[in-house]
């Protein structure tokens, strides 16, 4: 009775709501391409042609989507134990350290898939460093993470600015990075995966971090519900209260938790040092950090819902720089606007069709399924 | 015609699976106090939040004065002169009375006019219907009682003819009950229809004009008060004869359980709500601690719990101290066999979010029984659960249902199965019964007077001063923190009455 929406099938919960959501944000969206003065089907058909048409393309978007479903993920855990992780993005940017240590130590002398385990190890690790100590504030002094997190995204950039000016560069270069990885650390690509469906990758860095990052999403899935610090962080992120009476130690499940949020910050280093550039670069994680609220959003913090929220993150971005690129008058802050929009209608707007789609289902509920669709 | 002001016909709802009102008709008399009783979860939340327009039925008619109507929502409910007053409030806690009052249904986008006209209404509401209470108090400094008014007041501003009240005395102090009781007599006096749920058929014998009965989903009755019973109501309710009373033989109190001294405890702004309180609990006893709400039983169960920090004194748990003022561990507690129903199921007892399984292993998630390693053993944590559901009749017998989902008492049927399977040494409980119908509070109370007989340990928190009397070996009463006086359950309501105002505590502690 608390609850004054009624109740939906799980259906209508999980596909018709997020469907009906992207529609409409792609209508608006639609409208904005019109009022600049271009044909929106055109911009839409640029959109999936940019992000779909072809093998390479695909490609670029599973890229994209890979690095997304870390950050994802990442935001989404630190989310079920009632926490606001908007550090990603500095845990993500240090994690990249791990990943070029790897890589400076052992490309040269050991094969990929010898680097590969360490510089997963390496990512997680630097990146959970840099959440515990947010965390840590959190449990200990109270200090609000988001508040912490956002200054050590700040503290991260300062920081990778001195590292890779002033340390990881090499002598007599002029360019902010690491020197560029030899074999053992440059990452295979998953060309054989899309030659399955008959695509060829072309020049897409689409590699073996997006199997990662779906193991990843497994691994998130078994620790949320399926462990038993998984229930803890549940209880915590549903009522504080009940988590107390319950004897759980809040303190150290925060820590924990933020730790396991920022090594999975971490683990997307491994797509763009390790998958694409072979080096690390200034800058290389380019706001993915802040995508990543939105996918997790989007996706309700679920794995299942993850995934396909980064991916179409990634179509967002791989099919946007095509539309800039056709559509002159298009640029890509337009393309920051649709994402805006994507955003603000899938995730704080979530509920806005909600009470129509529940009285079509009260109308015409059972008995005709397809008509409350179109109540909606 | 013209002498009914309800009607609903046929009313039929269903979630999922659950069948919640089954062709549900019901008249209700213009200028009457309409009782409904009913078992937990036998949809009378469900009826009026239908006719209050939260859900809409499946099928069936609402008719409002003889007039059909559609309900589509509350604001509808409001217009046609239907108000509800919640037994979860809903007032904006950080809002004055007044601003309260006016939310909503604020009549000019101008701000000052519309206050001080509201003021003005509010000020003869109050008069008419004697409804004291200072419009510029915020909603949070005040106590329950006068929050439910607020609720009242807020209906009749926005011109209720017909009221709904969904357990309102649930949160009451018998005083404040008996308060509300005078307000519904004169709310009648004045022609306006009220519809009242409740659970304790003492109430609807004092106050109603008819009552209606539900049970599982099915309106099965309608009497007029004055030709039924107390006996016949709660067999109409339950469908079986139900024993009012509690049968309980002598207790055999054995070795010192839980040994309190001179506890200390404050809240969060620092004011003491427990002052220096020692006693002690043996085996095989169940000792009740009665007291108007707020004088302090809730933090003293909290400080033994382990869930809130006492500034001074200590407590013995089967001999061995409890570090009630430093890092009381509540896991480590339930470890050394002290199990606690809180007062507060939603909030502390519950995770309502959950399903009803997850719930059944709330603190004690670290029992290798339900653990493979680091991993939750599902299997044998569902089959737990249902196990569960079957000793205590949880319904509907789903341990995959949102707890939210199920009726109030039916949550505290999985709280209590959940601390009382365990065998605990030592059980500390609060409102065993609030909201709980009386086919569930008589199971409840046979399962407490078990656990005594079985040789445990029972500290009982209630403002049921009738629950008290009737469980308890001994009686503490508290008050403003105090322990004011210990009695036998014989004394009489009105000695316990007396010491509960604090009016014998003063004279004794003087003395
Ligand atoms: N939103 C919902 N979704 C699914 N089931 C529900 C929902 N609301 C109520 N129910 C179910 O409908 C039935 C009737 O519930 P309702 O709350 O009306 O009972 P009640 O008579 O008010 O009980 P109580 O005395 O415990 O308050 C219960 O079985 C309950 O579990
Ligand atoms: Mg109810």
């Amino acid at each position: 009775m608390s609850n004054p929406y009624a109740k939906l099938p799980a259906w209508a919960e999980y596909g018709l709501i997020p469907l009906v959501n992207l529609v409409v944000a792609f209508l608006v969206a639609g409208l904005v391409v019109l009022l600049v003065g271009e044909n929106p089907l055109n911009a839409a058909y640029h959109m999936i042609n940019g992000a779909f048409g072809r093998g390479e393309y695909i490609g670029f978007t599973l890229y994209y989507a890979t690095t997304f479903i870390f950050t994802g993920l990442s935001v989404a855990v630190a989310f079920h134990a009632g926490l606001f992780n908007i550090g990603s993005e500095g845990q993500a940017y240090i994690g990249g350290i791990g990943v070029a240590l790897a890589c400076l130590w052992l490309d040269k002398t050991m094969p990929w898939f010898v680097v590969f385990p360490l510089a997963i190890v390496g990512s997680a690790a630097f990146g959970a460093l840099w959440a515990f100590l947010p965390g840590w504030l959190q449990a200990k002094r109270g200090s609000h993470v988001v508040i912490t997190t956002i200054m050590f995204n700040f503290i991260a950039s300062s920081l990778m600015v001195y590292l890779l000016t002033r340390v990881l560069k090499p002598l007599g270069s002029m360019a902010p990075q690491t020197r560029t990885f030899e074999a053992g650390g440059q990452l295979p690509k998953l060309d054989w995966l899309l030659s399955v469906f008959g695509l060829e990758v072309g020049n897409a860095p689409f590699n073996v971090s997006f199997l990662l990052a779906l193991l990843a999403a497994f691994g998130v899935w078994v620790l949320i519900w399926r462990t038993k610090l998984g229930y803890e962080m549940r209880t915590m992120g549903f009522s504080p209260s009940a988590a107390r009476y319950a004897g759980m130690k809040e303190a150290r499940i925060t820590v924990i938790v933020m730790m396991i949020s920022g090594g999975l910050a971490g683990l997307m280093a491994l797509n763009p040092i390790m998958g694409e550039q072979f080096r690390m670069q200034l800058d290389f994680v380019q706001g993915a950090g802040f995508v990543g609220i939105a996918v997790a959003l989007m996706g309700r913090s679920h794995p299942a819902g993850i995934i396909p929220a980064a991916i179409l993150f990634g179509m967002l971005y791989q099919g946007g720089a095509e539309i800039a690129f056709e559509m002159p008058s298009i640029s890509r802050d337009m393309i920051v606007i649709i994402q805006g929009l994507v955003i603000l209608f899938a995730g704080a707007l979530e509920n806005m069709f909600r009470p129509a789609i529940g009285r079509g289902f009260a109308t015409f509920g059972r008995r005709f399924p397809v008509a409350a669709e179109r109540g909606a | 015609m013209s002498d009914i002001a309800i009607e609903l016909r046929g009313i039929d709802k269903s979630f999922g699976l659950v069948h919640a009102n089954k062709n549900i008709n019901l008249t209700v008399r213009k200028g009457t106090i309409h009782g409904i009783i009913g078992e937990n979860g036998a949809g009378k939340s469900t009826l009026m939040s239908i006719l209050y327009g939260f859900y809409q039925a499946d099928s069936g008619d609402i008719l409002v004065g003889g007039n059909r109507v559609t309900i589509k929502d509350p604001n509808a409910a409001i217009s046609s002169g239907i108000g509800m007053v919640h037994q979860h409030f809903m007032l904006v806690e950080n809002f004055t009375v007044l601003e309260n009052v006016m939310l909503g249904a604020e009549d000019s986008q101008i701000l000052n006019t519309s206050i001080s006209k509201a003021r003005v209404e509010l000020k003869r509401l109050e008069k008419e219907y004697a409804l004291e209470v200072n419009p510029d108090a915020l909603i949070e400094e005040l106590p329950v009682g006068l929050q439910q008014r607020v609720e009242i007041l807020k209906a009749l501003y926005r011109k209720a003819d017909i009221l709904i009240l969904d357990e309102p005395t649930g949160v009451l102090t018998p005083p404040e009950a008996d308060h509300l009781f005078r307000i519904l007599g004169q709310l009648k006096d004045q022609g306006k229809t009220i519809i009242f749920i409740t659970h304790k058929l003492r109430e609807i014998m004092a106050i109603t004009d008819e009552v209606s009965v539900m049970r599982r989903g099915e309106m099965v009755a309608t009497r007029k008060t004055k030709d039924t019973s107390v006996e016949e109501l709660a067999e109409l309710m339950v469908g079986r004869r139900v024993l009012l009373r509690v049968d309980k033989g002598e207790a055999n109190p054995g070795a010192v359980k839980l040994a309190v001294e001179n506890l200390t405890v404050r809240d969060s702004r620092g004011v003491t709500m427990v002052d220096n309180v020692s006693f002690t609990l043996r085996a095989g006893e169940i000792v009740g601690i009665a007291g108007v709400a707020g004088n302090g039983q809730s933090e003293l169960l909290e400080a033994i719990s382990g869930i809130r920090r006492a500034v001074s004194g200590t407590v013995l748990l089967n001999g061995k101290p409890i570090d009630v003022t430093g890092h009381a561990d509540p896991g480590d507690l339930r470890n050394r066999g002290l199990a606690h129903v809180p007062e507060d199921r939603h909030h502390v007892g519950l995770v309502l979010k959950f399903d009803e399984a997850e719930n059944g292993i709330l603190g004690y998630h670290n029992d290798k029984r339900y653990l493979n390693g680091v991993f939750l053993d599902t299997k044998a944590i569902q089959a737990d659960a249902e196990e569960k559901i079957r000793k205590y009749d949880i319904r509907p017998p789903n341990p995959r249902l949102k707890t939210a989902n199920f009726s109030g008492g039916n949550q505290q049927k999985i709280v209590l199965a959940r601390e009382m399977e365990r065998g605990p040494d030592v059980l500390i409980i609060g409102q065993p019964t609030r909201g709980v119908d009386v086919g569930a509070i008589e199971f409840i109370h046979k399962r407490i007077i078990e656990m005594r007989d079985q040789g445990k340990a029972v500290l009982l928190v209630s403002v049921e001063l009738d629950e008290i009397r009737a469980l308890s070996d001994r009686i503490i009463v508290m008050f403003a923190g105090r322990v004011v006086g210990e009695r036998e359950p014989d004394a009489t309501e009105g000695e316990l009455g007396l010491l509960m105002a604090g009016v014998e505590g003063r004279k004794e502690a003087a003395e």
